[in-house]
């Protein structure tokens, strides 16, 4: 029973004035230096499309954008699954769960950077116990010289950092779900696969959503662990959206491509999560199972 | 029944292994940074066989890394105060009132937390040389706020949506203003959701880097900064960045300490 009320403006209006001025202008830049051409000191010409053009043409964008999506999609195959898994073997209520929780939250709260040297000093050909291990089995592992090492790497890692918030939020649906729920679904002689299918999936839907996209839009952002692991390689193996954007506005200092290529990929990010967000958001409401928001 | 039990141990024996998994790479770094550059190089053995801390000493005595740790706090903290006094007024808005546009502004404000950081460099950049603020942490705490705010709005939203609205009619039966009732009633019932967005405003602010390290140059280094000139400079001192690796995973784990039976929950509440 919400109020219907426009004066609730005045409320958002703080929120919206500290953003504004942070999305607002700079996304308006951005558009700006997607049409035109900078040279030198001389005056910007305007070029149309022409940046978009050559960005989407580019081998090096194509490339990353490939590797990016194949990322990005493999890493939610593993995480969501994995992280309900974990989430339903989790004790549910002593000292370990608490315990367990705390350990889950660790890899969220580390800086990116440091993830990315954890990773690197722990996989290091010379520093690592990664090698060491892999070198008792007669393989040898080399992050940075190994195409398939390193793209598995950095998998892993990936993995290891972000399965963690899948589980939180997992973990924090299944407590929800009310005891009478499966003692039913006992009653009914349902198999253990058939209830979690029917009774405990259903139930979780809203907050796989929410870990479903946080997952997908990180994911394809994913830059400063990877920089610092492998420096996008070997050759680019590891190099993805943002390594190639920042290569280009930062280091090259490529305006016009890179304010283009910076719409291109906000405008994937926002229509793949749009889909999500509509198919995870309707699959499943028609159920009787459905849940009363 | 014996089944039963073989299958438990089956599962508690997977989920060990997905701890020693999670801890791993954790504790090699921990020991790394009790150990000398050289043994870092020529042993492989966990325990260190030269115990140092010396690591720990270069790091602590040197004013520099001093500094930038207190860059890296003012702008978290700057990040955090702004978030929570904008986001909170507007999770109000989003949760008690319904008004034109509301969805889509929601919609319009998590657009913002998806958009790549890499995006929003070059603009940066330019606004804060613009308005005289880059090379401070005031520039990059700004920054920053563009991606908490929504997600901080998020949280508060799903946390204030389960209190029921018969509380705030009562207060103001019993004469409270608003401001009164906002401050004195409301505030305190949502405390563990105020708890889980500053967690989660000083999170994405102190886990940032590529915006601090961009909207920053040489008179405020945040700690990250510091951290990869480190790398470089210093010829890759491996213990005294494992060190550092270690220094900065504390704050985070004090944190989670205290807000870990609301984290879950701040999500699981939200909106969608």
């Amino acid at each position: 029973m919400k109020i219907r009320d426009n004066k609730a403006w005045f409320f958002v209006l703080p929120a919206l004035i500290v953003m504004a001025v942070n999305a607002f202008i700079p996304f308006i830049t951005v558009i700006n230096f997607s049409i035109i051409d900078v040279f030198m000191n001389l005056p910007a010409v305007s070029v149309g499309m022409e940046n978009f053009y050559t960005v989407i043409n580019d081998d090096l964008f194509r490339g990353a954008f490939v590797r990016q999506v194949g990322f990005s999609l493999l890493i939610l195959l593993i995480q969501v699954p994995l992280g309900i898994a974990i989430a339903l073997a989790l004790p549910k209520k002593s000292i370990w769960a608490t315990l367990s929780l705390i350990g889950l939250g660790l890899p969220l709260l580390i800086p990116f950077n440091i993830v990315g040297i954890i990773w690197r000093v722990f996989t290091r050909a010379d520093l690592g116990a990664v090698p060491a291990l892999f070198s008792v089995f007669g393989y040898q592992y080399d992050v940075a010289q190994n195409a398939v090492d390193a793209y598995w790497t950095v998998v892993v890692m990936d993995v290891w950092h972000w399965t963690p918030l899948i589980v939180l939020l997992a973990y924090a649906g299944l407590s929800a779900i009310p005891d009478a729920y499966y003692q039913a679904a006992e009653i009914d002689g349902a198999s253990r696969w058939r209830t979690f299918l029917f009774v405990t999936l259903p139930r979780l839907r809203s907050v796989l959503t929410i870990g479903i996209l946080l997952r997908f839009m990180d994911s394809f952002r994913i830059y400063t662990e990877v920089f610092l692991l492998t420096g996008g390689g070997p050759g680019s193996t590891t190099t993805f959206l943002s390594d190639v954007l920042v290569r280009k506005a930062v280091i090259s200092f490529d305006i016009g491509y890179s304010a283009a290529l910076s719409l291109i990929y906000f405008f994937v990010i926002l229509v793949v999560s749009y889909v999500f967000f509509l198919v995870l958001t309707s699959v499943g409401t028609n159920d009787d199972e459905a849940v009363p928001e | 029944m014996e089944n039963l039990d073989r299958r438990k141990l089956i599962v508690r024996g997977l989920l060990i292994l997905y701890f020693i998994f999670l801890f791993a790479p954790i504790i090699w770094m921990l020991s790394m940074s009790f150990k000398t550059n050289s043994e870092i190089l020529s042993s492989k053995l966990l325990i260190p066989q030269n115990f140092t801390t010396a690591n720990y000493a270069e790091i602590i005595e040197d004013p520099q890394w001093r500094e930038s740790f207190a860059v890296t706090l003012t702008y978290v903290i700057t990040n955090m105060i702004v978030t929570l006094a904008v986001a909170l007024p507007a999770a109000y808005a989003f949760s008690r009132y319904s008004f034109r546009g509301d969805n889509h502004l929601f919609f319009w404000m998590l657009t913002n937390r998806m958009a790549p950081a890499a995006v929003f460099l070059l603009p940066y950049f330019e606004l804060y040389s613009a308005i005289g603020l880059f090379d401070t942490p005031w520039a990059v705490s700004l920054a920053h706020t563009l991606f908490s705010i929504p997600l901080a709005v998020w949280i508060l939203e799903g946390f204030m949506s389960g209190i029921p609205k018969a509380i705030d009619e009562t207060a103001y039966i019993d004469g409270y203003s608003f401001p009164g009732f906002f401050a004195k009633i409301f505030l305190p019932l949502i405390g563990p959701g105020i708890g889980v967005a500053a967690f989660f405003s000083f999170l994405f602010s102190w886990v940032e880097l590529l915006m601090a390290r961009t909207l920053t140059g040489t008179v405020s280094k945040p700690i990250a900064v510091q951290l990869s000139r480190s790398l470089g400079a210093e010829g890759w001192d491996w213990g005294v960045i494992a060190a550092s690796g270690v220094l900065m995973i504390i704050p985070g784990a004090i944190l989670i300490y205290f807000v870990r039976n609301y984290l879950a929950k701040g999500f699981a509440l939200g909106r969608v």
